[in-house]
């Protein structure tokens, strides 16, 4: 529970990370609010040389809303996003989702870059991002490039940022007003990594479904974007058997390890349970 | 002492702070705000820490260990292997079972974690760094993690080093790879009448490995003082004097010169009992380095390397007539003790008290015989929160019940009413050879059905069950009730000791010439708040408020000789010393009031803080005032100053029991179990103090739900450990603990002075199966008879998928 030794950088800004990243290579990492890296580093199986803390950079730390076009700085908290009232007011989702990750001393410290940078399959933001179609910004030597979280995350740990890249914002357009959402985690007691969980957005036409977008969370070694399940639900009176169908579509695309929570079977089993309690909560909460 | 403003009598009591007063505790001053002074909060100059490198395989035969990219680490000291301990022949060290423990592994590695060698260096850093280089080379055995699999005749051979040895501490082994076997009890006669019976039960009921996981690690401060010989050991003992008795037997160092000292601990529930070779390899490092060393585990250490509790594999048999009178009970354990029997049982009971298994019923006639076998897993074997091996009978016992009202068709509760001990059979002789002493089971089962309204639920669990038939709600209701017996307060010097030390305990007390006092005690606080209810205990006995009196414990050059806190004792055992202690002090105070009055010893009574002439109260001495009068007056026939010292044997165990109803709702699609209401009555004689009690039922009940609900340490089938972090070891938080619901009714126990009991490990005995009933309750019209703990999501939606009712 003791980890390596390392050195430790505090950049002022975006482009001093970016050249520390660069000088430094592959035995650099950045650290954010610390709470999935340092454990990793105690149990030693992350062992950087270099830490670049960006706690520092004011350019990544806030949250900006014109219209329905949200962007959030990667060193946003996890508090700061269940805090901000605006935010609240035309997504409702992040709140909701952030309130079950981890516990309220976790939250004041992670922040909502690390969450999705970080590529641990458990993380809930990862799920969200895709069901919202976000855009992650990369900050790099030669400048930023933009990728969307539905093609960002590639394996356990394993994402299409490069090492020599920051995250530095989170962008995305808020679903259309009137919209129903939930996020159903299940997991074994406060501060668990999700058995398995769920993310819905839906938007309806009266009572027919015009949008739906569900993703899942720590059901493969990547969160999944179940496009399958969405296109079964649209243009359906959300009836028991389009639900089922879609419940059966997402299930169908899971593939989650044995662990203490339980073996495949079984989570993807309550993979299929959060979505069809999601799909029904996001129904009650569409207009 | 103000004779202006004489006070009233009630007002006296309630002065003291004595017996009965829910006084806040004195430790929380020093708690609340993070001033505790625990063993890693120990430094001393010119410290040196150590830490282990652990073997990664189960099963293996080390082929060598490189110790030199380690070794050229800057501030590396020094590593220990078994090589080194040998020509001090302290690569092994006795275990409290009787069998011996490899201090670092010799040639052969036998659990995953088990300590291989030791790296000394100038700080915790570099220790660990070093750690990582050390290269240990392995050959891999074929593991035996299945304790079923031990015995068998193709099973590798696990212990090398006592292959010969088939004459083990407890009799003869069947095996190479078994322990014992423990038998108690008539087995023809239960065998008998499990052949007679109108209806018979059976199940297999494992109680799974968990771990006491205290929230404190274990860890120590070894001191040499190479120039006055003298050996300070600072630690997480529960059991400090004992410890002081092991570690003068295994290094030769005269018991005089050492000095063990258990600070501050962070909560023990049986995982601080036992010899660890962290103590050992940091005493030996002090010795050979003339330094302190310091070892303090981590959580991974301490949750797979460190003693585990449970483990035990029971199948029970019980014999019934038709109407429900219970005629025999048979059970045989499977006990896995991992690679070493490192139990802390008093040494004639290799199997602890699980001979209580009769639990609170009057039953005729019972056998129980239980097989302890080796598996490459850790040692341990601990009683977690329980006397020994009580909260595994109690669970099997409360299960079987429940079985056997199913079989016949018979609410559980009416059943248990039907054959509990009757209050009038007290003392009660059990078929199992327990005298228990006092006991009033039928009223306190009644006050608990009246409390939660059980007709009522059984009412609206009928209800529930219809409605989920007609497919209108996917929840089951579940109520559970555990009625146990604990056998706690070890115990009788007769027959309970610990590597030949009897199990009595002790209590010195010191009056000051002021009138405060200082007590000391054999025992040792993990969080109990000793020295809150022991000065209680003084206070009522000597008429000293509790505010004035000092408690110590954990010194060994200062506390008198004492087997230490663990099994409930505490209160039984010490808490009895206390007693006998004040009595001896009051005894004479009375000589010196009568003295100071001028009356015979006879013509004078004793009123809560004072002597007095008996039928003229105006003429008294109190406490204070007879203080100082024995420190300043030259009293004819006595020696001057105030003190005493009780040595206590207590005549018998303590059987503390209570009623426990748990109601639960389960969502049959998840697994998910809501604990919607727990009430919990205790019966543990006199209440010293309702608030410490109340506190310690909320803590041990939690630890019920961590249990019932969640723990376990698992091994795969290579023996690599699993559930090994908090992560996947269950510990609930607030947010998963359900409101406790307290309740008591009050029987003494006849043979304790003050007729206290001890509480501190009921709700652990009580509360898990409570939980386990409850779900099993559930399922229980669907046909299900018994389903294995933990009742975790996934375990729980088996069940429900197996008996085809989850979606
Ligand atoms: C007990 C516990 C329970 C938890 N439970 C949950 C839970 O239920 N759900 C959940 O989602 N999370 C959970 N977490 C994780 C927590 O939310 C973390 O805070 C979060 O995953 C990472 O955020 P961070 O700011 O702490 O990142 P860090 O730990 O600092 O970094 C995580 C990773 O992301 C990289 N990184 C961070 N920021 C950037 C950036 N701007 N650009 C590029 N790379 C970056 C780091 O190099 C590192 O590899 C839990 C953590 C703990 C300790």
């Amino acid at each position: 529970m003791i980890p390596g030794s390392f050195d430790y950088h505090r950049p002022q800004s975006v482009s001093e990370a970016v050249g520390l990243l660069k000088d430094k290579g592959d035995e650099a990492f950045i650290v954010a609010g610390g709470h999935s890296l340092i454990p990793m580093m105690k149990l030693r199986m992350s062992t950087p040389e270099h830490l670049i803390d960006i706690q520092d950079i004011a350019e990544i730390k806030n949250i900006s809303i014109f219209g329905s076009d949200v962007t959030i700085g990667a060193f946003v908290t996890q508090a700061e996003i269940i805090s901000s009232e605006a935010l609240h007011g035309i997504c409702p989702v992040l709140r909701e989702a952030s309130l079950q990750i981890a516990d309220p001393q976790i939250r004041n410290v992670g922040t909502i870059g690390g969450n999705v940078a970080n590529g641990d399959p458990g993380n809930d933001m990862p799920a969200i991002m895709q069901a919202l179609d976000a855009t992650f910004v990369l900050a790099g030597e030669e400048g930023t490039r933009e990728v969307k979280a539905r093609d960002f995350y590639e394996a356990a740990y394993f994402t299409a940022r490069a090492e020599t890249e920051m995250l530095t914002l989170i962008k995305f357009t808020a679903p259309a007003a009137g919209h129903g959402s939930c996020y159903m985690k299940q997991k074994r007691k406060i501060g668990d990594y999700a058995t398995a969980a769920a993310v819905v957005i839906l938007t309806m036409n009266g009572t027919t479904v015009q949008n739906v977008e569900i993703a899942l969370t720590n059901v493969a070694d990547t969160p999944l974007y179940a496009e399958e399940a969405n296109r079964l639900l649209i243009g359906t009176s959300l009836d028991d058997a389009s639900i089922k169908a879609a419940v059966e579509a997402a299930k169908a695309i899971t593939d989650p390890a044995d662990d203490g929570r339980g073996p495949k079977d079984f989570r993807t089993h309550i993979a299929g349970v959060m979505v069809e309690r999601a799909i029904r909560q996001a129904a009650t909460t569409a207009s | 002492m103000n004779e202006q403003t004489p006070i009233s009598r009630e007002e006296r009591i309630k002065n003291l702070k004595g017996i009965g007063s829910a006084r806040k505790r004195v430790e929380d001053a020093r708690f609340t705000q993070g001033a505790g002074n625990y063993v890693d909060d120990i430094n001393l100059p010119g410290m040196l820490f150590g830490d282990f490198v652990r073997s990664s395989h189960s099963h293996a035969r080390i082929i060598s260990i490189d110790k030199e990219a380690a070794l050229a680490v800057p501030g590396v000291i020094a590593i220990l292997t078994a090589e080194d301990l040998k020509p001090l022949n302290l690569h092994y060290m006795p275990t409290l079972a009787g069998d011996v423990q490899a201090v670092l592994a010799d040639e052969k590695v036998l659990f995953q974690n088990q300590e291989i060698a030791f790296v000394i260096a100038e700080d915790r850093y570099i220790a660990a760094d070093a750690v990582e280089l050390v290269e240990v080379e392995y050959e891999e055995l074929p593991p035996i993690t299945d304790a079923f699999k031990a015995m068998d005749d193709d099973a590798p051979v696990l212990r090398e080093d006592i292959q010969d040895k088939m004459e083990g501490a407890h009799g003869p082994r069947k095996h190479k790879n078994h322990i014992f076997l423990w038998e108690q009890g008539d087995k023809e006669g239960s065998e008998k009448a499990l052949a007679d019976a109108d209806v018979v039960v059976e199940e297999l009921i494992t109680y799974q490995r968990v771990h006491p996981c205290p929230l404190e690690t274990c860890g120590c401060v070894a001191s040499m003082d190479k120039i006055n010989g003298k050996l300070t050991l600072y630690g997480t003992f529960q059991a400090p004097h004992a410890v002081r008795t092991v570690a003068s037997l295994i290094t030769n160092i005269a018991e005089h010169n050492i000095r063990v000292v258990s600070p501050d601990i962070g909560g023990g529930f049986g995982n601080k009992v036992g010899v660890y070779p962290g103590y050992i390899c940091a005493t030996v490092a002090s010795i050979v380095t003339g330094v302190p060393v310091k070892w303090v585990e981590d959580r991974i250490e301490n949750l797979t390397s460190t003693a585990f509790a449970r483990d035990y594999h029971m199948t029970g048999k019980i014999a019934a007539t038709k109407e429900g009178k219970i005629t025999g009970l048979w059970c045989h354990v499977l006990a896995d003790h991992g690679a070493f029997d490192a139990c802390a049982d008093p040494t004639k009971f290799p199997a602890g008290f699980f001979n209580i298994v009769t639990g609170s019923y009057d039953i005729p006639v019972a056998y129980v015989g239980v097989d302890g076998v080796y598996t490459n897993k850790a040692p341990g074997g601990v009683a977690y929160r329980c006397s020994f091996r009580v909260t595994e009978a109690a669970y099997l016992i409360e299960r079987m019940i429940e079985i056997l009202a199913q079989k016949l068709n018979m609410d559980p509760v009416e059943l248990r009413l039907k054959n509990f001990i009757k209050k009038e059979q007290f003392p009660y002789q059990s078929a199992l050879g327990w005298e228990y002493d006092s006991g009033d089971y039928h009223t306190a089962m009644e006050k608990g059905m009246a409390a939660v309204d059980y007709p009522a639920l059984r009412a609206e669990q009928a209800e529930k069950r219809a409605a989920f038939d007609r497919g209108e709600t996917r929840t089951l209701m579940g109520i559970g009730t555990a009625f146990f017996t604990e056998i706690v307060g070890a115990g009788p010097v007769k027959n309970c000791d610990i590597l030949g030390l009897g199990m009595f305990d002790s209590c010195e007390i010191r009056i000051h010439p002021t009138g405060s006092a200082i007590a000391r005690l054999g025992t040792i606080s993990q969080g109990q708040g000793h020295a809150t209810t022991f000065a209680q205990i003084v206070a009522t006995e000597i008429g000293i408020p509790a505010e004035d009196i000092t408690l110590e414990e954990g010194d060994t050059d200062t506390a008198p000789y004492g087997l230490g806190t663990y099994g409930s004792r505490s209160t039984p055992v010490a808490g009895a010393a206390t007693a006998m202690a004040g009595r001896k002090i009051r005894a004479k105070a009375q000589m010196i009031a009568a003295y100071l009055l001028e009356v015979h010893e006879g013509d004078l009574e004793w009123d809560v803080d004072r002597f007095q002439i008996k039928g003229n109260p105006e003429a008294h001495k109190t406490m204070k005032e007879i203080a100082f009068a024995s420190y300043n007056q030259a009293i004819p026939g006595l020696e001057p100053g105030l003190e005493a010292v009780s040595y206590y044997d207590p005549p018998n165990m303590t059987y503390p029991y209570g009623a426990y109803f748990c109601v639960l709702d389960i969502d049959v699609d998840t697994g998910v179990v809501d604990v919607r209401r727990f009430y919990a009555l205790d019966d543990c004689g006199t209440r010293i103090n309702p608030m410490i009690i109340e506190g310690q039922v909320h803590g041990g009940l939690t630890e019920a739900l961590a249990i019932a609900m969640g723990q376990e340490i698992t091994y795969d089938e290579m023996g690599n450990v699993k559930g090994g972090s908090l992560m996947d070891f269950y510990l609930p938080t607030a947010v998963e603990t359900p409101v406790w619901e307290t309740d008591e009714t009050v029987v003494p126990s006849p043979h304790h002075p003050i007729g206290a009991k001890g509480v501190g490990e009921s709700p652990n005995v009580g509360g898990v199966p409570a939980f386990s009933n409850a779900v099993n309750d559930a399922f229980a019209h669907k046909g299900l008879t018994h389903t294995q703990m933990p009742h975790d999501h996934w375990r729980v939606w088996k069940t429900a998928e197996k008996l085809g009712l989850s979606g």
